[in-house]
């Protein structure tokens, strides 16, 4: 079996008369971690809530482990869906009080039956995610009493107990700091060594090319880019993807972009 | 963390609670009764005055409130959800405002009891339906486009009130106040609104998890395989019917839609069960039924023989529970 997690084929997809990208060809198979850079407002979001299925392409076929999307109908298993693909979204809510340990807990709906609670095991699995996210100690806590770093890695943690087979991460790295960007992005390179495949919206092309083997570039204009980090994240490609000029320097073995 | 056999204890407990406040507004009243003479009444033994007077007058006056307390604050709780906001209420949505419209509009043509509740019923839905139309025009779902429709029906409605009510006759003008107040004594019968009470209870269960994933947000809620577009149809149309039923059978009653999943809420929280709607709605129906049981017995007596609309007293006692609460949620983040 040589399922894709994901595959795109002639891929259109437009939002507000932007279009996104134009005849994407693209497989992500599992063990991959894959970047999605582009400017602002270039629609790498948009792309992304396409790929998890919420919104509908324009043209061109879509596929998450062989199940085409949009993934609507009557016969549609949205759950069954959910065990195989998780999103970060770039946003949290927390209109209501709510402890740390029940929202992290949240994430096991997919693996639960309609008239089931929570058990042990899904607590074990919602601790060790705490743990993994350093944050121990933390499951008590009132979620709307944590600072904007924390949230951001209880919604991670939070999706780590979904235990998805496809990670679609929309700014995996907003609001932590350095040591906590660098920490989770090596959970997720992790993730993907175990077999999982990870996409993630970044911003950073330094991370990109040190934790992500492949890259996708969006350019705006419909154009994309897409193939190995090696390959295709360069200071050329980068000036022309952000319209600044970059240089590239060497650090430890790794390459990392600034602006000139 | 709540779990069921915790969820279950604590319902238990609120089952316990309302039995008593029932017991409480039985004996309650211008005839007091002993609490064991209460039992023997219901049975149908002792004395025959008792009898009539608890099994005819106090009983389906007490079950109507305990329904539409339970109905308030079940309809409440879901509105909260559906629209993300903890301050949201039944009657946001312009239910009652259109409840209002019928029942006063049968009220000006002296029409009888039971056709006044018809067209508040008639009414309440004309009104879920404006707004839903009219919200989901362009099929999306967004929560200012509802909020702001159901307000703007809702102070429709309210002017369509202030002219029936400035062109009715003198004497009509006490039934219709009252109505509008919310007052238990007009009631026909409590079984409808018990049934749709315990229905609308046993509807919701399977779906507490979505619930929750919904209060979170909906892309949440999609990413984790919720079906977002139906169920929240479905929580907007369950809470309105809850709404609808409870304002036909007691006029629009304030604050207990309100104040009761807020203050469940809150309690949840303080005893580090957390904001778990599969415990929440429950807990809410009981306690908010249990509650309107209480405030009603006091509207009959507190002043016997004359009665107070019940809606006076929720309101009375709900201003500074909720100005309370509304006053001390900041100085929990600290």
């Amino acid at each position: 079996m040589n399922t894709p997690v994901l595959e795109a084929r002639q891929l259109a997809v437009g939002i507000g008369g932007h279009q996104v990208c134009r005849a994407l060809d693209w497989r992500v198979s599992a063990g991959e971690s894959w970047a999605i850079l582009g400017r602002n407002g270039v629609g790498k979001s948009t792309l992304l809530a396409t790929l998890a299925g919420f919104r509908a392409q324009q043209r061109g076929f879509l596929a998450i482990a062989g199940l085409p999307l949009p993934h609507t109908g009557p016969g549609a298993d949205l759950r069954a869906m959910a065990r195989i693909r998780g999103f970060l979204s770039q946003h949290q809510f927390d209109p209501f009080a709510s402890t740390v340990l029940e929202t992290v807990l949240v994430g096991r709906h997919p693996h639960l039956g309609r008239w089931d609670w929570e058990s042990d095991a899904d607590r074990r699995i919602a601790e060790a995610a705490l743990h993994e996210l350093d944050m121990d100690g933390f499951a008590e806590r009132d979620v709307q009493t944590l600072s904007g770093g924390e949230r951001q890695r209880l919604a991670v943690a939070q999706l780590l107990t979904q235990e998805p087979q496809l990670f679609l991460l929309d700014e995996p790295l907003t609001h932590l700091d350095l040591s906590h960007q660098v920490a989770v992005m090596e959970m997720f390179a992790r993730r993907a060594s175990q077999g999982a495949a990870t996409v993630a919206v970044l911003h950073d092309p330094g991370f990109a090319a040190r934790y992500c083997g492949r890259a996708l570039l969006l350019f705006g204009d419909g154009e994309w880019l897409a193939g190995p980090a090696a390959e295709v994240i360069n200071a050329a490609n980068l000036t022309r993807l952000y319209g600044h000029p970059l240089r590239e320097l060497c650090a430890d073995g790794h390459r990392w972009f600034v602006p000139r | 963390m709540p779990n069921r056999r915790r969820a279950l204890l604590v319902l238990a407990a609120l089952v316990g609670v309302a039995l008593l406040s029932l017991f409480v507004a039985l004996a309650a009243g211008s005839m007091t009764v002993a609490f064991a003479d209460v039992l023997r009444a219901i049975g149908g033994y002792g004395d025959g005055l008792a009898i009539e007077v608890i099994r005819g007058l106090r009983l389906p006056r007490a079950l109507a409130a305990f329904a539409c307390g339970g109905l308030l604050a079940l309809a409440g709780a879901l509105m909260q959800v559906l629209l993300r906001n903890p301050l949201a209420d039944p009657y946001v949505l312009g239910i009652s405002g259109g409840a209002a419209v019928g029942a006063l509009t049968a009220m000006l043509a002296g029409l009888t009891l039971a056709i006044i509740n018809l067209f508040a019923f008639a009414g309440a839905l004309v009104a879920m339906l404006v707004v839903f139309g009219l919200a989901h025009g362009d099929s999306s779902w967004t929560r200012s486009r509802l909020l702001l429709t159901g307000i703007i029906v809702a102070s429709g409605c309210g002017a369509v009130v202030a002219l029936i009510m400035s062109i009715a006759p003198e004497e009509g003008l006490r039934g219709m106040l009252f109505w509008l107040m919310g007052d238990l004594g007009h009631s026909v019968s409590p079984w409808p609104a018990l049934a749709i009470l315990a229905l609308g209870l046993l509807a919701m269960q399977p779906f507490g998890r979505e619930l929750n994933l919904l209060s979170r947000g909906d892309t949440l809620a999609l990413a984790l395989g919720v079906s977002v577009t139906r169920v929240k149809f479905g929580i907007y149309a369950l809470a309105s019917l809850l709404t609808a039923v409870a304002v036909t059978t007691a006029g629009s009653i304030g604050f207990i839609g309100l104040v009761v999943p807020h203050l469940v809420r809150l309690t949840m929280i303080r005893l580090g069960w957390g904001n778990d709607q599969r415990l929440l709605l429950p807990a809410s129906a009981l306690f908010g039924g249990s509650l309107l049981v209480l405030a009603d017995t006091l509207a009959r007596t507190v002043i016997a023989p004359q009665q107070l609309p019940v809606g006076v007293l929720t309101a009375l006692l709900g201003v500074p529970v909720f100005l309370f609460l509304l006053g001390r949620q900041p100085n929990e983040r600290k």
